[in-house]
């Protein structure tokens, strides 16, 4: 092997041993996906944002925000308990982390458990994904569609807070992951304080 | 690495009292969403009130929640790529309502 060979394997070395932004490649590929699912959302909200705008009879069905405000309390206090975990898990106190992680856990079913009630109340009255007795049957397929798949991301991050939390307690996964996990939860939190105001307080009826 | 280690030694020195008051500004914002939705005034403002603070909040919830207010290159790196995506969106969607009412076999 040449001298040149030697410097440049050195370098590509160095190079691989930094990581991205200073973050360490399992968060970065968090934040990676956050950014691809933060598309997606964004694509589906404006669609929806144009396709309201564009509707003259676009239905106001919602008559109590109190569901939906204990929804937004629930996921909001879920973030600061998940906070609380991560925060735990980093002074080394286990059983505290893994204690605040199940409760964050709790609040995300929770929070699915009144949203699957909200739904049930919709398709009682008559609302399915093309169909709504309120006019437009767009506003069926949007509104089922930007809250199924935000309750499809806060199911799947209750199976990863669970699954995380459990490996965590029995000492295979360290604190980054919960961190990690953490990101994600936050996230999930962060897309519903765009969808409270544009699917719901938007379409009150006044 | 060294910058890593400084954002982990930040995290434990840290205490729960700014997380807090971070939490409860989160909670005032929603409150007053929920206040703007019994505004009497037209969608269209309503709509630009309720998305100024879900921006707001959201930045609170990205910077300190997030911890991305401890690491500027990544800020950076999130908030270009995503508001550029998000922008190319509203112009992608224009397009395509430009094109379906402009089409010849659109009426």
């Amino acid at each position: 092997m040449s001298q040149a060979d030697l410097t440049m394997q050195g370098h590509s070395t160095a190079a691989m041993a930094e990581p991205t932004f200073s973050v360490p490649a399992k968060k970065m590929a968090m934040w990676l996906f956050i950014i691809a699912d933060t598309a997606t959302f964004a694509g589906c909200l404006v669609a929806y944002g144009f396709i309201r705008n564009s509707t003259p009879d676009w239905p106001r069905p919602f008559h109590s925000i109190t569901n939906v405000a204990l929804m937004t309390l629930i996921l909001l206090t879920s973030s600061l308990t998940m906070l609380i975990g991560v925060r735990s898990a980093q002074k080394g106190d286990k059983a505290g982390a893994f204690r605040w992680t199940m409760i964050t856990a709790v609040a995300g079913i929770l929070f699915a458990i009144l949203h699957i009630r909200e739904w049930m109340g919709m398709i009682g009255e008559g609302a399915t994904l093309f169909h709504n007795p309120w006019g437009t049957p767009l506003f069926g397929s949007l509104f089922f569609s930007i809250t199924g798949l935000h309750l499809l991301h806060v199911t799947g991050g209750v199976i990863a807070l669970v699954a995380v939390g459990l490996r965590y307690k029995a000492g295979r996964y360290r604190a980054d992951d919960l961190e990690i996990t953490g990101l994600y939860w936050h996230f999930v939190d962060l897309v519903w304080m765009f969808v409270v105001p544009l699917v719901y307080l938007l379409n009150l009826a006044h | 690495m060294t910058t890593a280690m400084t954002t982990d030694e930040a995290h434990k020195n840290t205490g729960m009292g700014k997380d807090l008051v971070v939490y409860l500004c989160m909670l005032a914002l929603a409150a007053i969403q929920f206040v703007i939705a019994y505004q009497d005034i037209s969608a269209s403002q309503m709509f630009g009130r309720m998305l100024s603070v879900a921006v707001v909040e959201a930045g609170l919830a990205l910077l300190f929640f997030m911890h991305l207010s401890e690491n500027r290159g990544l800020m950076w790196f999130v908030l270009i790529f995503t508001v550029s995506v998000v922008l190319g969106m509203q112009y992608g969607w224009t397009d395509s309502f430009r094109i379906l009412g402009g089409v010849p076999w659109a009426k």
